[in-house]
């Protein structure tokens, strides 16, 4: 509250990325966690509203004739280009912006005072809903091979690590201690899926500290002993998804890979995924190329070229790839690390589970999988994402890049996700915006110090309760376990214009057939469901059934667990700004009578010719100029 | 030359045909003067291939042990055929000899001069007579359904015999002040006769969008009386038209010197001239032929793949294409202007021009036969020499001539406009790639020849059967129609930010899996239609194509649709 200097400024102009032409003048407001751009013309009423931890940078761009221009750039790669007719006025925001989007301290985030409607009983829940022992049930465990073990629990072994690991039963104390103290940051091999029908198992851990030439013994029992755990096949694939040049470097920093001579019936493989410096550098490149002025169709595919981002995504996806048929096919377990195993072991774990098994096709599925794959294996959420004002060098797209995979993944196969393109959006939006508590921390042991399930909630409870906004209507549901092969070839790559331009409402498609098949299929299930109601009516009337004095219930619907949590209507316009709870309504000012954008919302492209005004310009990307006449002498 | 005489060897058995993601087949391989034909030869469900030889863009053959005796033990040859829609096949053929013969015949008849040799000649289905009725639409039946017209316009036959433009059909639509031997006069002055005529009035406010040829005005500057009276005709009264000219303001002053020209202020003053360049003939057939082979380059870099695909300049071509076609539709719909377009002959990004906007502006040329009337009078009408153009596509070696992939183009921005308006359109993506086929290789007359004149000489109509005609009969109509469609009155205007436009991966993906999933998807959305129109009951009249119908929704109406969207 203190670090607003100014909370309500007039007259701001908000340009458009693309033409001067159609800009809009509103106010704008600064709130305890919202930057609202209200736009008012005489009907309608559009609001912007942009929380703070979304912002990733506000700068200051040089003064102009027509005012002082703030530019404020995303996370959600959203972008506002302001225009303030004081200096002053733009130095205040700009200060406070500044200041609000950068909070040092983790109380200061937004988790810690959101309440939605969620009691005790809820909350709990709530936190309760995935769990990493319930999915390692579902794959089979524990079993004659692999057992969860609680060597972990007070994160004596691996800081970084969940409290249950799943681990072969014929691995000793002694051996998984001494193989953790050979791995960098104790991160040992530990179990990631293990896949039932080929016995076959992917497991993770950190590069060893092999430097030179060291060795250990336990480490290398520990190899032993995963790959005894599968009686299908006789080697394991050690995968190191580094580029080679990468893993020697490290060798002289006394870590390094793996060697195939000490090791006994491993097959050791590089994958070349780049680290997250080469990351976060090829996603500034790509969002330059996004936010280029009406560049050429050349201009656009070179900058896609240059900026190197889907070759980024094809090396993960082609890991990916390579995982799941190891274990499908060649039935052969798989021991994946990078350096400290946290982010490309945990893309490509991931990405090989979605491939193996359904279940992580689902919308529940897709929640498990994040929260064993990432959350719990300690992906550095907090660092990676820049919650806190702290290193900008820790900040790296890694999580975005297994989204967009998913995404590629689902159109090239339009039936098999459960979920669609909203839900990875929703997902990634709620990563960045620190709202509920479950992506806040670094691992597993620092959450519990933070003591986030008291003070925060679940995403996950959110995301179920909307979930009806989030099927894929094309979903066929299988049981068995299919292994997905997608094509790795180049040309499947596409640039996703959904995430990157998101906000760039004008360049997608302007009828949305999701939205349709989505409005066709509510309609199905209403229907249903009269049909059902009046024919036990009828029933009823029949006498076959005994009057209910309760409200009839619905046949409810497939696979949803949680048919009994409340589905109270949330007023979401779009991913970034769910609504203020009553706490701190007061300051959200224009809030009162939020999200009317529906109304204000840009027009659909075909409103053109209905108002047949000159003045209000359809989508910007029909505004050809016509300067270009000339005429011979 | 009997085209029986081309074949020597007619049946090869033990053949083996290898597809992209299929497994490999063993079977018999016939040749007849029209058809390649493979059968595996089991006697229950026995699976066949049956390809046009027209279809069969290039053929290349390896053949083993060259200098043994021909049926040696062993002796094999291997013919890669590569056809016209984009399928590429290997057959493995036993014995040298019969392999090279198989080769020959390819060649010799997938290479056929003649129109009247052509397959659509001989082309007899037992359910089809050739006495029915041929193509869906043309001048006069579009003048009679477009009453806006009657006052101002009228349908000339001045070429009715073509000597007037031997590319123009016998009938056009012009400026009913404009006399008969005034548009002689104006085709004297237009490269190829092509004088303006009208391509389309528009429903909501009257202005036309116009096309012809340049004019010849040469490097002395010639004038033309006629053909400025015809265009201060065609805006009758309103203070400004706009030419739309399809080069670069340096190519049209570069075609001076070779006869052409354009427009100059001086003599057309109620005109405003737009230059928009568009890449034509060779540069745009190279530009297919590089994304294709950019297509199946099997090489795993994505920067590999970026750059070739930026190198082919196809989806520029399709920007371009999309972005004048916005340009002309502007003018039309928002300034409420006539539009003249023009390039040099007037027969392809002229047309490829007036049909998109056309598309984008006239809620009736977005139904399934909307559209392909549009196609029968702007392009099969209007003279674009499919013959010519449509000879080869993407894989032949021979020595380009007029080959030109206008039409495909066309295809791949409607295609976008579709990607775009997913709902806006009755027709599916299947007719596009079904056109896209048929252009190249056909059992129907529709793409036969280069003009109206040359397909009465070679009696195309009385003799071959309809495309069109065939494509609207109930029982195979369906799966050209698009599920989700939603007639609305409004103008289409499709987004030409690079990031909006794609590769058109249902035509250049077509024989890869990746056709498969998209298959299965648009099948769970057909079911998910069905089901619901059944419940919505019997009573519900569900999209029933309206033909034609140029009169205006009611009002109210259209603010129900505009609340939909």
């Amino acid at each position: 509250m203190e670090h607003i200097i100014t909370p309500k400024v007039e007259y701001v102009k908000l340009l458009n990325r693309y033409t001067e032409k159609s800009s809009a003048l509103g106010t704008l407001y600064l709130t305890a966690t919202h930057l609202i751009y209200v736009e008012q013309t005489n009907s309608t009423r559009k609001e912007t509203w942009v929380l703070h931890h979304h912002i990733a940078s506000v700068e200051k761009l040089p003064l102009t004739a027509s005012g002082c221009p703030l530019l404020i750039r995303c996370k959600t790669f959203q972008m506002l280009h302001l225009l303030f007719q004081r200096e002053k006025d733009c130095q205040d925001v700009y200060q406070s912006v500044l200041r609000l989007s950068q909070p040092v301290k983790e109380d200061e985030l937004y988790a810690f005072i959101y309440t939605p409607h969620q009691n005790k009983e809820d909350r709990r829940q709530g936190w309760e809903f995935i769990s990493l022992a319930n999915d390692f049930s579902r794959m089979g465990l524990s079993n004659e091979y692999w057992e969860i073990s609680h060597l972990n629990k007070n994160y004596k072994i691996c800081s970084t690590y969940p409290s249950i690991l799943g681990l072969p039963k014929s691995a000793s104390v002694a051996t998984v201690t001494g193989s953790a103290k050979f791995r960098s940051r104790g991160r040992l091999p530990a179990l990631s899926y293990y896949h039932k029908d080929t016995k076959a198992a992917i497991c993770r851990c950190s590069q060893p500290l092999s430097g030179l030439n060291s060795r250990c013994v336990e480490d290398e029992q520990m190899l032993q002993v995963i790959s005894q755990a599968n009686p299908n096949c006789p080697f394991i694939y050690v995968v190191d998804t580094r580029p080679k040049l990468n893993a020697m470097a490290n060798r002289a920093a006394g870590k390094g890979y793996e060697n195939e001579d000490n090791y006994s019936n491993i097959r050791f493989h590089f994958q070349g995924i780049e680290n997250i410096h080469v990351m976060r550098n090829s996603l500034q490149k790509l969002l330059e190329v996004c936010s280029m002025k009406s560049p050429s169709m050349s201009d656009y595919l070179i900058g896609l070229e240059n900026s190197g981002w889907l070759r980024h995504i094809k090396s993960v996806m082609d890991a990916g790839v390579f995982l799941a048929r190891a274990v499908c096919e060649e039935r052969a377990s798989v021991l994946v690390h990078c350096s400290d195993g946290w982010d490309r072991t945990a893309q490509v774990c991931s990405l090989a589970c979605i491939l193996l098994d359904p279940y992580y096709r689902t919308i529940k599925g897709l929640m498990v999988l994040i929260e064993k794959e990432w959350i719990s294996f300690g992906h550095k959420f907090s660092h990676r994402c820049g919650h806190l004002d702290t290193d900008p060098k820790e900040v790296s797209p890694v999580f975005t890049q297994f989204l967009e995979c998913v995404w590629q993944l689902s159109e090239q196969f339009p039936c098999v996700f459960e979920f669609n393109e909203r839900y990875l959006i929703e997902i990634h939006n709620q990563v960045y915006a620190c709202q509920y508590g479950n992506f806040i921390g670094n691992c597993q042991k620092e959450r519990l110090e933070m003591r986030l399930h008291e003070k925060t909630f679940s995403l996950w409870t959110h995301l179920l309760e909307n979930q009806h906004q989030y099927r894929n209507p094309l979903y066929r549901r299988t049981v068995e376990s299919t292994l997905l092969r997608p094509s790795t070839l180049p040309l499947h790559f596409k640039f996703w214009c959904g995430m990157y331009n998101h906000y760039d409402r004008g360049m997608h498609p302007k009828q949305s057939v999701l939205d349709q098949l989505l409005s066709l299929t509510q309609k199905q299930v209403e229907g249903e469901r009269t049909m059902t109601e009046l024919q036990r009516q009828l029933a009823v009337a029949d006498g076959v059934l005994p009057n209910p004095s309760g409200p009839i219930n619905a046949p409810a619907e497939q696979d949803s667990p949680n048919e009994n949590t409340p589905t109270a209507p949330v007023v979401q316009s779009n991913g970034s700004c769910a609504p203020l709870s009553n706490g701190d309504g007061e300051e959200a000012g224009p809030g009162a009578e939020k999200c009317n954008e529906k109304e204000g919302a840009e027009p659909a492209a075909t409103e053109h010719d209905l108002t047949s005004s000159k003045d209000k310009p359809v989508s910007v990307e029909t505004e050809h100029s016509k300067e270009e006449v000339q005429e011979s002498h | 030359m009997e085209l029986s005489e081309h074949i020597k060897t007619a049946n090869v058995e033990d053949v083996t045909l290898r597809r992209p993601f299929h497994p490999a087949l063993r079977g018999t391989l016939c040749v007849t003067s029209h058809h390649l034909l493979f059968s595996d030869r089991k006697d229950e469900d026995s699976w066949q291939l049956l390809i046009l030889l027209r279809n069969i863009d290039a053929t290349e053959k390896s053949v083993e042990n060259l200098f043994g005796y021909p049926r040696a033990v062993g002796s094999s040859g291997t013919i890669t055929i590569k056809c016209k829609d984009l399928l590429v096949l290997q057959l493995e053929i036993p014995g040298m000899e019969e392999c090279l013969n198989i080769a020959s015949s390819i060649e010799a008849l997938s290479a056929l001069e003649s129109v009247t040799e052509m397959y659509p000649f001989f082309h007899r289905p037992s359910h089809l007579t050739l006495h029915g009725p041929w193509g869906l639409s043309s001048t006069e039946k579009y003048y009679k359904q477009t009453e806006r017209l009657w006052d101002r316009w009228r349908v000339s036959t001045v070429n009715s015999d073509y000597s007037v433009c031997p590319s123009y059909p016998h009938a056009v639509i012009v400026p009913r002040e404009v006399d008969d031997e005034k548009l002689v006069q104006s085709a004297r002055f237009r490269q190829g006769g092509r004088f303006p005529v009208l391509s389309y009035c528009h429903h909501r406010n009257g202005m036309v969008i116009m096309r012809s040829s340049q004019p010849l005005t040469g490097a002395n500057r010639k004038r033309c009386k006629e053909d400025e009276l015809l265009l201060q005709a065609v805006i009758d009264g309103s203070v400004l038209g706009y030419i739309i000219d399809l080069r670069s303001t340096q190519q049209a002053q570069q075609a001076r010197m070779t006869g052409g020209g354009f427009e100059s202020k001086s003599c057309y003053s109620h005109w405003k001239r737009i230059h928009r360049h568009h890449e034509r003939g060779k540069v745009l057939q190279e530009s297919l032929i590089k994304l294709v082979e950019a297509c199946s380059d099997p090489s795993h870099s994505v920067d590999r793949w970026l750059s070739k695909l930026e190198n082919s300049k196809w989806l520029s071509h399709v920007h371009s294409a999309l972005s004048t076609a916005g340009l002309v539709v502007e003018c039309v719909e928002r300034d409420g202007h006539s539009v003249l377009v023009h390039g040099s002959e007037g027969t392809d990004s002229t047309l490829v021009v007036s049909s998109l906007a056309q598309l984008i502006l006239h809620p009736a040329s977005r139904t399934l036969t909307g559209f392909l009337g549009l196609l029968e009078r702007d392009w099969i009408q209007a003279g674009h020499p499919f013959q010519q153009r449509c000879a080869h596509s993407a894989y032949s070696h021979a020595r380009l001539k007029q080959e030109c992939p206008s039409f495909l183009l066309l295809l791949d921005c409607v295609w976008q406009v579709w990607r775009q308006f997913p709902l806006a359109l009755e027709f599916s993506e299947a007719l596009l790639l079904r056109l896209a086929q048929e252009v190249y290789a056909s059992n129907y007359g529709t793409f036969l020849c280069n003009n109206e004149q040359e397909r009465c000489a070679a009696g195309v109509k009385e003799n071959t059967h309809c495309l069109f005609q065939s494509l609207l009969s109930p029982d195979i109509e369906e799966q050209y129609l698009n599920p989700l469609y939603e007639p609305t009155d409004l103008a289409i205007w499709p987004s030409v930010h690079p990031q909006s436009l794609q590769l058109w991966t249902g035509l250049f993906l077509r024989w890869t899996e990746y056709a498969q999933n998209m298959e299965e998807a648009r099948e769970e959305v057909w079911s998910i239609v069905k089901k619901h129109r059944e419940r919505a009951g019997p009573d519900r009249t569900n999209n029933t194509p309206s033909t034609h119908c140029d009169t205006l929704t009611p009002f109210e109406n259209l603010m129900d649709e505009l609340t939909i969207l």
